[in-house]
Formats: structure tokens, C-alpha cells, sequence
């Protein structure tokens, strides 16, 4: 099967369909593995136990921005092929990478008080994640701003590519901004290497929250087809309905409604 | 390029002229900045710090402000449609908009922060650096608001949003205005960095902006 048949809504359903199960399985034994990993690796002799948030924090963190980057390849489809699938992956990934970016956002807050002795630090990394947080938001606020899915999808598409170009630029001055307004008082991992005692937890927990974004985006997308379907039929039925009305009075046929 | 420089002079005349409220800016500008004292005490000391960013924070909301206009009038009275379909490119339509729209609205700005700046106790030194870094960096301002203002257009509620998909957006240009002019006031760093990449933040942004809003404008209106 090549990725063209893919692309066709009916066949990807299809396919999909045999998919999920599997690849909701691979997600939890990764998930279950790395997590018991991370609860065998040993404490951090300077941050004790917090380090282990370290496991949940960085993968989220990571993912944060590797939906951003699908967002944008899907929006190329939208804007330069206007494949209706590539819409779909578009919309469907945006709510998702949210969650993943307000995880990350909370864990690291959650990590920063015990380390830091505060909830909430201007640091660099952490004020990027947030700015990022917010377009993911705005751009959620977009989708849901117009009614018709083709044109949101294009509206949020060029949004889409303006933020990844954008969100660069952001990052580099955010660190600017913050080199210039406070010294670097802040502590950080990786001074020193990652130990391998750390680092292959870490790993597995990466690769099974990819696997879970993979799962969860191929389920949101499938279930945006069928929103789609359900929408473009009830179009039709009120479409059938209005045409009809004139001609067989008021009540009107509401012939296949199911 | 007579079509270009029509259109300029066609969006200056309306933004001045009753109905266009291009000015509107500069009143909200003033509104802004005069609120500060209140919100922070009437602490001179205090305002001279804080000036730069007040003045910098007033010129961005005040900017935010107008752009929902770059569009919307015309898209009211269908002329937008007849910019879409001429013969121009749109990019270069949108280029030529935006340019009036900085005119009409972002340049008052720029010519109004002196005599802000009295009134926050700025010195002559730190106005101009203001004033400078606000002529370098509206543009900017205005070319990235437009990208927003095209996704708007056709929208319901769109000026809020507007403001919710811009402002994000517009945070280096911020950045790097207010280090620019405390780098001219204080030091220690050079003006000279911050400022290079805030015209950086402004040339990018004219190339990326037309091309955006033009993409944004024709699967808006068809």
C-alpha cells in the first residue's frame, strides 16, 4: 500500500482501525517499562527522589515542540496539496500538544519548588515553553473561531507556519532577555553528562510518549473524520429537508435520517 | 506601481479622515501611559526606570488596537474583494496596505513618545532612544499584526482573537526594543546589538508578513 492510498479518508479509517489496538499496546509496555525503570534508577545525590519527575518532564517537554513540527508538515499538505487528511492530522495534533506542553509546564513547576524553592522562575526554558503554550492555545481558539473545517484549516495552517518560523526567533531573544535581565542563578542538569543509570529510563519513557502521542493523535484523527462525516451529513439532511419544503409542505421528509 | 502608490495614498486619506480613527492610537497611547502613575505611584524615580517599557508596552497595545481596522473597512465595503481580483499581486497589495497603515498609525506613535516621555521623567537621552528603537521596531509591529488582522477578517468576534494570536508573536520585537533602549540609557551592553536586531525583526518581518496575510486573505474571502 503506498502513502497515496493513505491519504484516502476510507482506506486510512481501514487501516487504522487494525492499527490502534497494537499500537496502544507497544505504548503500555513502554510506559509500564520505563516506569519501572525510573522508579529503579537510583536518587541524584544532589536533588534526591524530585530527580525522578526528570522521567515525565522531559519527554513532555520534548514532545511539546516535536507536535509543533507535525502540525507544520501537515499544514504544508493543507496549504500546498489541500488534502483534507492533512487538515485532519493538523487539527487533531493541536489539542494534544497543548496537553503535553501544560505537563510540562506542571511538572517543571512541580520540580522547580523542592530545586528552586519556587513554583514558577523566569527562567529561559520555562518562559519559551509558556509562550509556546500560549500560541498552542491561540491556535486552538482559531480552529474553533471559524465554522467551515476547510477554511479553518487553511486559517490555522498559515498560523501554523508563521508560529514555526516565529517560535525560533522566540526562543533565541527569550534567551537574550534573560541572560540580560538576571545572572544564570539557575540550577541545571546536565553539567555534568546524564549517567546511564538515568538515561536509559529516560529514553524509554521518550520513545513510549512518542508511541503515545502516535496512538492518541491516530484516534483523534479518526474520530475527526468521522465528526466530519456526521457534520457533512446532517448538511445534507438539512439541505434535502429545506429543498423539499416548498414543494410537500411543512413536514417536510426526513427520509434516511439514521 | 502606480496602483501600489494609489492604494498608499487612498488608505492614508481614509485612516485620517473621519471614520478612519487611525489617530484613535495616539489618544489610547497617551491613555495608557497616563494610567501608569496611577498603577505604580507617582514616584518619579521610579517612572524614569520604568519608562522605556511603560512607553514600549503603551506603542505595542496601542498598535494592537488599529490593526483590526487594516481589513475589516474594506472588507465591509467590498473593495477588499476588488484588491483580491486586480491585476497587483496581493502580496504587494498587502505590503503597500500595511506600509499605510504604519504610516497613518505607527509613525504618530513615534511622534508622540517625546512629549510621553515628559511626563515619565525621561531625559533627553533616554526619549530619543525610545523614540529611535519605536521607529525600528513598529514596522515590525505592524507587519506581523497583519498576518492576524487577515485571519481575522472574516471572523465574527476577530478583533479579540486577533489579539490573542498576535501579541505571542510580537514578543521578541518587545524584547528587543526595551533592551535596545536601556542598553541606550544605562548600559552596559552596546545599543548598537540590540538594536541591528530589532531593524532584523522589522526587514523579517516585512517579507514574511505580506506573503502570509496575502495566503490567509484568499482562503478567507473564497
Amino acid at each position: 500500500m503506498s502513502l497515496i492510498d493513505l491519504a484516502n479518508p476510507t482506506r486510512f479509517l481501514a487501516l487504522t482501525a487494525r492499527l490502534l489496538p497494537w499500537l496502544a499496546l507497544v505504548t503500555v509496555v513502554l510506559l509500564a517499562a520505563g516506569l519501572y525503570l525510573s522508579a529503579l534508577a537510583p536518587d541524584d545525590y544532589q536533588q534526591g527522589a524530585t530527580v525522578k519527575i526528570m522521567f515525565i518532564h522531559v519527554p513532555n517537554a520534548w514532545l511539546s515542540m516535536f507536535v509543533w513540527g507535525v502540525m507544520s508538515l501537515a499544514s504544508l499538505g493543507t496549504l500546498v496539496w489541500r488534502h483534507p487528511l492533512a487538515d485532519v492530522a493538523a487539527k487533531a495534533a493541536a489539542p494534544i500538544g497543548a496537553s503535553f506542553t501544560f505537563l510540562a509546564l506542571l511538572t517543571g513547576s512541580l520540580w522547580g519548588r523542592p530545586m528552586w524553592g519556587t513554583y514558577w522562575e523566569w527562567d529561559a526554558r520555562l518562559t519559551s515553553v509558556l509562550i509556546l503554550f500560549l500560541m498552542y492555545l491561540g491556535l486552538m481558539a482559531l480552529w474553533r473561531a471559524v465554522e467551515d473545517p476547510t477554511r479553518a484549516a487553511r486559517a490555522a495552517a498559515v498560523l501554523t507556519l508563521v508560529g514555526a518560523i516565529n517560535l525560533p526567533i522566540i526562543k533565541f531573544s527569550v534567551d537574550w532577555w534573560n541572560t540580560l535581565h538576571q545572572p544564570a542563578s539557575v540550577m541545571r542538569m546536565g553539567g555534568p553528562a546524564l549517567d546511564k543509570s538515568f538515561l536509559i529510563p529516560l529514553l524509554v519513557m521518550a520513545i513510549g510518549f512518542s508511541f503515545l502521542f502516535v496512538t492518541l493523535h491516530v484516534a483523534a484523527m479518526r474520530n475527526e473524520i468521522l465528526r466530519r462525516r456526521v457534520r457533512s451529513l446532517q448538511m445534507m439532511q438539512a439541505r434535502a429537508y429545506t429543498g423539499s419544503a416548498p414543494a410537500s409542505g411543512a413536514t417536510g421528509p426526513i427520509v434516511g435520517a439514521a | 506601481m502606480t496602483a501600489l502608490a494609489a492604494l498608499i495614498r487612498r488608505d492614508i486619506r481614509i485612516a485620517l479622515r473621519i471614520g478612519g480613527g487611525a489617530l484613535i492610537g495616539v489618544l489610547f497611547f497617551l491613555t495608557v501611559v497616563v494610567l501608569m502613575p496611577f498603577a505604580v505611584g507617582p514616584d518619579l524615580a521610579l517612572l524614569t526606570r520604568l519608562g522605556p517599557a511603560i512607553l514600549w508596552l503603551g506603542a505595542l497595545l496601542a498598535s494592537l488596537l488599529t490593526l483590526d481596522r487594516l481589513f475589516t473597512a474594506d472588507h465591509e465595503d467590498g473593495s477588499l474583494d476588488l484588491i483580491v481580483m486586480s491585476r497587483t499581486p496581493l502580496e504587494l497589495a498587502c505590503a503597500a496596505k500595511a506600509l499605510a497603515h504604519w504610516l497613518a498609525a505607527g509613525l504618530p506613535l513615534v511622534i508622540a513618545t517625546p512629549v510621553l516621555g515628559l511626563l515619565l521623567n525621561l531625559d533627553a537621552t533616554a526619549t530619543g532612544a525610545v523614540a529611535l528603537t519605536l521607529l525600528a521596531g513598529t514596522p515590525a509591529l505592524t507587519f506581523i499584526g497583519m498576518i492576524g488582522a487577515a485571519l481575522a477578517v472574516t471572523m465574527s468576534r476577530g478583533g479579540l482573537l486577533l489579539a490573542v494570536l498576535v501579541l505571542p508573536l510580537s514578543i521578541p520585537v518587545l524584547i528587543f526594543g526595551v533592551a535596545a533602549s536601556q542598553a541606550a540609557i544605562v548600559g552596559p551592553l552596546p545599543f548598537g546589538a540590540p538594536f541591528s536586531i530589532l531593524c532584523a525583526l522589522s526587514l523579517v518581518s516585512f517579507v514574511i508578513g505580506p506573503f502570509a496575510a496575502a495566503t490567509s486573505l484568499r482562503n478567507g474571502l473564497d
